[in-house]
């Protein structure tokens, strides 16, 4: 049983909740996961961390409402328990210094974003980062990501906030204009096929984030699998981050409907 | 209690005096009672309802007590197997499962997963004479069974045993992770089990479905251990959550690590990643242990029409059926023929009396997709016996030409596991083999790291219930005498 210390709304469906676990808050990286599950007859369902504070013991968790067991967590109230939160999973970021990173962040990507862009320009990179969403309301993080990169670039569909257009046109403007080492792209799964696409014509090494379906999270069910290289890894044990240019992301989209008659029925 | 158990014991003199061995052997074996095949696909209930005490006192009464008793050689755990059988046959049964219990942490589970056929019961004197050998298995159960319920109905307060204030960690709440835990409380230590999912009894929750084992047995189990003063933490990753640094940073003297096989593995065949192929790992830990498809549980699981489950071991005959109980038309499709399947006979039977077809004989090659990217048929190649190979099995080689296409809208592979690789990860010092397992002294179960010892699945990389409590029992053993120096 984890507590919710506290509870912020960035949109009507997306919050951010900060919960007790202290053990995870110390051992967590940039990168890692928690497995979360609300109720008794709760799922267990992977969510990346976006923050924690070791003194107080807490990580930082951003829902969007997709579903049955994210609406659940969304509608926790602070003194109220997550019934479990098991992690920090998955193999950290690879952080070094490369030279200039590009991070992308799409919609709620932009959460488990934070801290890897935080750790980059920590490790002194020059830090530019793209946040983009469908419209204004649903851009979150900025004042978060601006503290750590030295641009902010927002893109929104509806150029109701920043510049109007997709993220990759926002890669593609910064790729153009200067030498980029690496690009980190987060978001939904379509999003990373795109901007990996981009990079891919300038061969800049692009790195993602997946987020598939799990059962367990510790590499027992294989319901994560994805094919990379041809190979199939595992998304919580081997990832969650991979060469976004060998993900097979068509593979991907369509094994993420998996559930969709079932959790339709529901 | 424990009282004279050895077979010069008065007692049990006079108990083989009582009657002749001529008697003895002319009774016939005793038929384990079932629920009906067409009710049991209907639910979840336990198959095998265990024997009434008349029938296990007379099935004991089978045993010739002989002299040399083979059956102990075929228990990788050495059960005092005549000891037990003569205490239900003179009644005693407290008394019989206090002798179960002195060599097995976990008797009410093995009396029920155990393979007998091939381990006590296949060195039963009775095989040599042409006749069914004594149920050892059922009457294994039936003591543990009677145990388990005179304490539900009677309480003792349980005595904790003193401690010597040492702590020890275990990772893993399975077979080998509880029957460790069960002997070091035993002997004064203070112990911690640390348990990755939101439940505590690892295979025995999420893998052996309830109609074979009950989670009941296995939570009656629990209790006992926790009674003892066994603290369970769940939702907690060794390697992860906490690394091996913290455990001693914690105080922890000696490390249990038990964290089993993780890791399916699949064939590598086209369309293994389609939307209704599933590992049976995925397949049964949704619906043990997260209950999908009930009433009021959030996880959802895929039904299908037509599940085809790929694999003969006894994980093979859990998920197939397992998918009768979730009303679908089953099969087992396996590369090999009925002779050379891994599981259990029983299992066989019962599948086979639940309606599973068996299409032996037959490899997958390929799944086929529907426009939505789920599987609606899979090819099949028909195979044929060839030479023995180094397993001794008969290996299958493919018929040319023989391939067929079969319709499925779901496919479970069950064709094994791989150690989960969390832990020898996580441990930059620790020895682990190619396979991925963890290298230990097979006589004390000692890693290449002094206070840290392994056992189960992590170590043998996919065995039985009865050998992982052994190795369990066998670290218990070589670390308390470690830490006694």
């Amino acid at each position: 049983m984890n507590k919710i210390v506290s509870k912020e709304h960035f949109s009507e469906h997306v919050v951010k909740l900060v919960v007790e676990a202290p053990m995870i808050a110390r051992s967590r990286r940039a990168g890692h996961f928690v497995i979360v599950r609300a109720g008794e007859g709760g799922e267990r369902i992977p969510l990346t961390i976006a923050d924690s504070d070791i003194e107080r013991g807490t990580i930082t968790l951003i829902i969007q409402e997709v579903g049955v067991s994210t609406r659940k967590i969304c509608a926790l109230e602070p003194g109220e328990f997550l019934t479990d939160v098991v992690g920090p999973l998955g193999q950290a970021t690879h952080i070094e210094k490369v030279g200039t990173v590009v991070c992308c962040g799409g919609g709620v990507g932009v959460a488990p974003l934070l801290p890897i862009i935080k750790a980059m320009k920590q490790a002194g990179n020059r830090v530019i980062s793209i946040l983009a969403a469908r419209t204004a309301d649903l851009v979150i993080l900025e004042d978060e990501v601006a503290q750590y990169s030295d641009e902010v670039i927002v893109m929104t569909d509806d150029g109701s906030a920043g510049r109007k257009g997709l993220v990759t046109a926002g890669v593609e403007s910064v790729i153009e204009r200067e030498k980029v080492d690496l690009v980190v792209a987060i978001g939904p799964a379509v999003m990373m096929k795109f901007v990996a696409l981009t990079t891919k014509k300038y061969d800049v090494p692009t790195m993602c984030s997946l987020n598939t379906i799990m059962v367990d999270g510790t590499g027992m069910c294989g319901a994560c699998r994805v094919t990379v290289d041809g190979k199939t890894k595992f998304v919580c044990i081997d990832g969650p981050e991979f060469d976004a240019h060998k993900v097979d992301f068509d593979e991907m989209m369509m094994r993420l409907k998996s559930y969709n008659i079932e959790n339709q029925q529901k | 209690m424990n009282q004279d158990n050895t077979r010069d014991a008065q007692w049990r003199v006079a108990l083989r005096n009582a009657k002749t061995a001529k008697d003895r052997s002319a009774t016939p074996r005793v038929v384990m009672p079932q629920l009906q095949p067409d009710y049991r696909v209907t639910c979840n209930e336990e198959v095998n309802q265990g024997l009434s005490a008349e029938q296990a006192l007379l099935e004991a009464s089978r045993c010739l007590d002989c002299p040399d008793p083979q059956c102990m050689q075929g228990c990788p755990v050495a059960v005092n197997i005549p000891g037990f059988i003569k205490n239900v046959e003179r009644g005693e049964f407290l008394e019989a499962a206090a002798v179960l219990k002195n060599t097995s942490a976990l008797p009410a589970v093995c009396g029920r997963v155990c393979p007998q056929e091939k381990q006590c019961e296949s060195r039963c004197i009775y095989n040599k004479m042409k006749k069914a050998p004594v149920a050892i298995g059922y009457l294994e159960r039936f003591a543990a069974d009677y145990e388990r319920m005179e304490r539900a109905a009677h309480p003792v307060e349980v005595k904790r045993p003193e401690s010597n204030g040492i702590k020890i960690a275990v990772v893993g709440s399975g077979p080998a992770g509880l029957s460790f835990a069960g002997d070091m409380i035993k002997r004064g230590y203070e112990v911690t089990v640390y348990e990755a999912l939101h439940e505590i009894g690892g295979v025995l929750k999420y893998g052996i479905p309830e109609f074979r084992l009950p989670n009941s047995v296995v939570e009656a189990e629990i209790d006992g251990l926790r009674a003892l003063g066994v603290d369970f933490v769940k939702d907690c990753v060794v390697g992860k959550t906490l690394s091996y640094d913290d455990l001693h940073a914690m105080g922890y003297r000696g490390i249990f690590v038990a964290s089993g096989a993780g890791l399916p593995r699949f064939m590598g065949i086209p369309g293994e990643n389609l939307i209704g192929v599933m590992s049976s790992n995925e397949y049964l830990t949704r619906i043990n242990l997260m209950g999908a498809g009930r009433p009021g549980e959030d996880t959802p699981v895929l039904k299908g029409h037509r599940v085809a489950v790929i694999g003969g071991g006894n994980t093979a005959m859990d998920s197939v059926r397992t998918a009768r109980r979730q009303g679908a038309e089953a099969m087992i499709v396996y590369r090999r023929s009925e002779a050379e399947m891994p599981a259990r006979i029983e299992e066989v039977e019962h599948a086979k009396e639940e309606g599973v077809q068996f299409m032996t004989l037959c490899n997958p090659t390929e799944y086929l997709a529907d426009e939505h990217g789920r599987i609606r048929a899979m090819k099949i190649q028909r195979m044929e016996l060839g030479e023995p190979d180094e397993s001794g099995r008969r290996s299958p080689q493919p018929i040319p030409g023989a391939i067929e296409e079969i319709p499925v809208d779901l496919a479970i592979v069950s064709v094994g596991v791989s150690p989960n690789p969390l832990i020898p990860n996580a441990i930059t010092d620790l020895e682990i083999s190619r396979r991925g397992t963890i290298v230990v002294n097979e006589e004390t179960m000692k890693s290449s790291l002094d206070d840290l010892y392994a056992g189960g699945d992590i170590v043998r990389g996919g065995a039985t219930v009865i050998l992982a409590m052994g190795d369990g029992r066998r670290a218990a053993a070589s670390m308390h005498e470690a830490l006694s120096k």
